[in-house]
C-alpha cells in the first residue's frame, strides 16, 4: 500500500486523528490480516493449500481486469465495457483453434493464435473506447457502454449465442495449468499485477496518467499528450481483459458468450475502490486493488464456509464498498 | 450567437430523437404489414412500459449530474415483493412493491447526502444488497404471483382498450413532466445539476433535492418491478441485470447531458420507445424471412445506435461551443 502516488500528500495528515489516517492507509492489509485469523481459528480446513488455490483460481479474472480499471480510473475514467471484451475473447478463442475461421495447418498453430488473436481484437476495442473518449470527448461511462450493449453482442453473433465446447490441454494451460503447484493463472495474475505496480510508479507513463487524472489541464499543460496516453490507458484494460476472458473459458472447457465476464465491470469496480484507488482519479495502487479483490473474495468465502448463504453475501460485499469507500473520504477531508 | 448556439443545439437534440422515431415508425410501416396494427402498438407499449417508468426516475437522477446503478437489482427486489404481497390483492402488491424500492431509495439518498459518496459507488452497492435482498426473499427462485387476487391485471389486463402499465406509464411521464417544468421542485434539479455549489449559495435545498431524485428512482424501478411481477406472473430475483445501463442509454438517446442541469422528460420516453422499437423491427425483419437476423443483433444495433447518437450530440456540443 506504500505506493501511493499523491502530490500533495504529506503534511496535510497530521492534522488528522491519527487512527483515521491509519485505517485509511494501511485499513485493507488490516481487514486481509483480520480475516485470514478469523478462518485460521475458525473454519474448519482453512489452512490448506487446496483453499488457497480455490480463493486464488476465482480472483486472477477479477484482479487482471481491475488492474486495467486501474489505471482507466487513474485518469479519471471508467470502463464499462470490461464484461462484453472478455465475451469477444472468449468467443474468438475457440472459433480460432477449433478451426472455423480459417483451416488450420497445425493444431499448434491455432493455440498459438487463439492466445494472440482475441486478446489484441479486445485491446483494439479499448484503444476505440479510447479513441471515442479522446477525439468526441465523450464522457467515459457513455463511450464504454456503447461496447458495454454492442459488444456481449458481437460475441453472441460470432457465436450464433452457442455453448462451445472444448478439451484442449495446450490451450487451457493458462486456466488449468500449473507452475510448481501453483495455478499458472495466479502467477500471471502476480505478473501483470507487478508490472502494473511498476510502470504506474517507476515509469514516465506512470506519472502521466496520475497526472492527468489528478487534473487534466495542467497536465497538458505541462507537454503529457493527455489524448496518446488516454487511448493507451483504455486499450490496456481492452488487452487484460481479453486476457482474462480466455482464462475464463479455459477453466470451464466452455465459452458461452451470454455468461463470459457477465457483470465484471462492477466486480473489478468494487475491487478498485475497495483497494483504496481515488475514483475521481489522480491517486491509484495496482497493489491495493489485488488486496481489495482478495479482500471481497475472501469475505465471500468465509461467510459460505460458515453456511451463510450467497445472497447475504451480496449484502455484506455492499457493505464493504461503502465503508471502504466512507473511510478514505474521511482521511481525505 | 454565444447565447443562441446552445439553445439551438438543445433544441435540436430534443427533436432529433422525435425525428428519429418518426423516421423509424414510417420505416416499420411502409415496409411490414400490422406494423401500426393494434396489436403490435400495444404489446410494444405494454412491455416497455417498465423500462420507461426506470428511464423516468433515471432521467431525474442524471439532471441531478448523478447516477442510479441499482434501479435494476431494486426492480428485481420490487417484483418479488409485489409477488409476496399479490394474494392480499393488486393494491397490497403495488404498494408492497414500490415501498421496497423507496427503501433502496432512501439508503442510497443517505449514502449519497449524508456520507458524501459518489452516487456511481454508492448505487453500486445497493445494487449488490436489493440483488442480495431478493434472491434471500425469493429463496433463490422465481415467485408466483396470486391469480385470483387481481394483481396480474397490473401487468396484462387493459382500461379503456389501452395495457394498464402504458397508462400508468404515461400518467406518470405527465405528471413527471409538468413537475420538472412548471414546479419549484424542477427548477431546482436542473439547478442543482447545471450547478450545484450555485445553486447551494443561492439558499435552495440542495441535499434535499438530490435525496429526492434517488427516493423517487427508488420508488420507479419499485413501480417497475410491480409491473415486471404482474406481466409475468412471477416475482423474478435475477431479472433487471443490465436495466440500469439501458435506462442510461435510453435518457442519454432521449438527448439528456450525462454531465447534469439539462434534460427533457418526453424525449426519454422517446429514448425508451426508440431502443424498445430496434428490438420490435428486428422482429418484424426476421418474419419477412428475407433475412435471419438473431435476437443477438439486437444489442449490437441499439450499441451502433447509442455511438451514432453521442457522436452526433458531441460534434454539436463542440460546434456551440467552439462559438462560444
Amino acid at each position: 500500500m506504500a505506493e501511493l502516488v499523491a502530490p500533495a500528500e504529506g503534511g496535510r495528515s497530521l492534522r488528522r486523528p491519527e487512527w483515521r489516517t491509519f485505517l485509511s492507509r494501511y485499513g485493507s492489509v488490516v481487514a486481509l490480516a483480520l480475516l485470514l485469523v478469523f478462518n485460521l481459528a475458525f473454519t474448519p480446513n482453512f489452512a490448506t493449500w487446496q483453499t488457497v488455490n480455490v480463493n486464488l483460481t476465482q480472483v486472477c479474472a477479477i484482479v487482471i481486469v481491475a488492474v486495467g480499471m486501474t489505471l482507466v480510473i487513474a485518469t479519471g475514467g471508467i470502463d464499462l465495457s470490461v464484461g462484453s471484451l472478455m465475451a469477444i475473447a472468449g468467443a474468438l478463442a475457440p472459433l480460432i483453434f477449433l478451426g472455423h475461421v480459417i483451416p488450420l495447418p497445425h493444431p499448434m498453430v491455432g493455440v498459438v493464435l487463439a492466445f494472440i488473436v482475441p486478446v489484441l481484437v479486445a485491446g483494439a476495442f479499448g484503444w476505440f473506447n479510447g479513441w471515442l473518449i479522446t477525439r468526441f470527448k465523450i464522457q467515459p461511462i457513455i463511450a464504454t457502454l456503447v461496447l458495454f450493449i454492442a459488444g456481449r453482442g458481437i460475441a453472441q453473433v460470432l457465436t450464433n449465442g452457442n455453448l462451445q465446447v472444448f478439451n484442449l490441454p495446450e490451450f487451457q494451460f493458462i486456466g488449468l495449468g500449473r507452475v510448481f503447484r501453483v495455478p499458472f493463472q495466479a502467477v500471471l495474475m502476480g505478473v501483470i499485477v507487478a508490472a502494473a505496480a511498476w510502470m504506474l510508479r517507476r515509469t514516465v507513463f506512470g506519472r502521466q496518467i496520475l497526472a492527468l487524472g489528478g487534473n487534466e489541464r495542467a497536465a497538458r499543460l505541462s507537454g503529457v499528450q493527455v489524448g496518446t496516453v488516454k487511448r493507451q490507458v483504455y486499450m490496456i484494460s481492452g488487452l487484460l481483459s481479453g486476457v482474462a476472458g480466455l482464462i475464463v473459458i479455459a477453466r470451464n472447457s466452455a465459452a458461452d458468450a451470454n455468461l463470459v465476464g457477465l457483470g465484471m465491470e462492477l466486480d473489478a469496480i468494487a475491487a478498485v475502490a475497495v483497494g483504496g484507488t481515488l475514483l475521481t482519479g489522480g491517486r491509484a495502487t495496482v497493489v491495493g486493488t489485488l488486496l481489495g479483490a482478495l479482500i471481497i473474495q475472501l469475505v465471500r468465502y468465509t461467510l459460505l464456509a460458515n453456511g451463510v448463504p450467497d445472497a447475504a453475501a451480496l449484502l455484506v460485499k455492499a457493505v464493504i464498498i461503502v465503508l471502504a469507500v466512507w473511510l478514505q473520504r474521511q482521511s481525505q477531508s | 450567437m454565444t447565447g443562441f448556439a446552445p439553445q439551438a443545439v438543445r433544441t435540436l437534440g430534443r427533436h432529433g430523437v422525435l425525428l428519429a422515431l418518426v423516421a423509424l415508425i414510417l420505416f416499420g410501416w411502409a415496409r411490414y404489414d400490422n406494423f401500426l396494427g393494434s396489436f403490435n402498438v400495444l404489446s410494444v407499449l405494454r412491455y416497455n412500459a417498465m423500462f420507461a417508468l426506470v428511464a423516468l426516475g433515471m432521467c431525474y437522477v442524471i439532471m441531478t449530474g448523478g447516477i442510479d446503478l441499482s434501479v435494476g437489482s431494486t426492480a428485481a427486489l420490487g417484483s418479488v415483493v409485489a409477488a409476496l404481497a399479490s394474494p392480499y390483492g393488486p393494491v397490497a402488491g403495488l404498494l408492497a412493491g414500490v415501498a421496497a424500492g423507496l427503501v433502496i431509495g432512501v439508503i442510497n439518498a443517505v449514502v449519497i447526502v449524508r456520507l458524501n459518496i459518489l452516487p456511481f459507488i454508492a448505487t453500486l452497492a445497493t445494487m449488490l444488497a436489493a440483488s442480495g435482498c431478493a434472491l434471500l426473499l425469493a429463496d433463490n427462485q422465481s415467485v408466483s404471483v396470486s391469480y385470483e387476487s387481481g394483481f396480474v391485471d397490473l401487468g396484462q389486463g387493459d382500461l379503456f382498450g389501452f395495457p394498464v402499465p402504458a397508462w400508468i406509464a404515461a400518467s406518470l411521464f405527465l405528471a413527471g413532466s409538468v413537475a420538472l417544468n412548471f414546479t419549484a421542485w424542477g427548477r431546482a434539479v436542473l439547478a442543482v445539476g447545471g450547478n450545484e455549489d450555485a445553486t447551494r449559495l443561492m439558499g435552495l435545498p440542495v441535499d434535499r433535492v438530490k435525496a429526492s431524485v434517488y427516493i423517487l428512482s427508488g420508488g420507479l424501478a419499485g413501480l417497475a418491478g410491480v409491473i415486471l411481477a404482474a406481466q409475468f406472473g412471477a416475482g423474478q430475483p435475477i431479472e433487471g441485470v443490465g436495466w440500469e445501463l439501458f435506462a442510461i442509454a435510453s435518457v442519454v438517446v432521449g438527448g439528456t447531458l450525462l454531465t447534469g442541469g439539462v434534460g427533457s422528460v418526453g424525449s426519454t420516453l422517446a429514448g425508451v420507445l426508440l431502443l424498445g422499437l430496434i428490438f420490435n423491427i428486428l422482429n418484424f425483419e426476421n418474419g419477412l424471412g428475407s433475412i435471419s437476423l438473431s435476437a443477438y443483433w439486437q444489442s449490437v444495433v441499439r450499441g451502433a445506435f447509442l455511438l451514432l447518437v453521442v457522436i452526433i450530440q458531441a460534434r454539436l456540443m463542440t460546434r456551440s461551443t467552439g462559438h462560444a
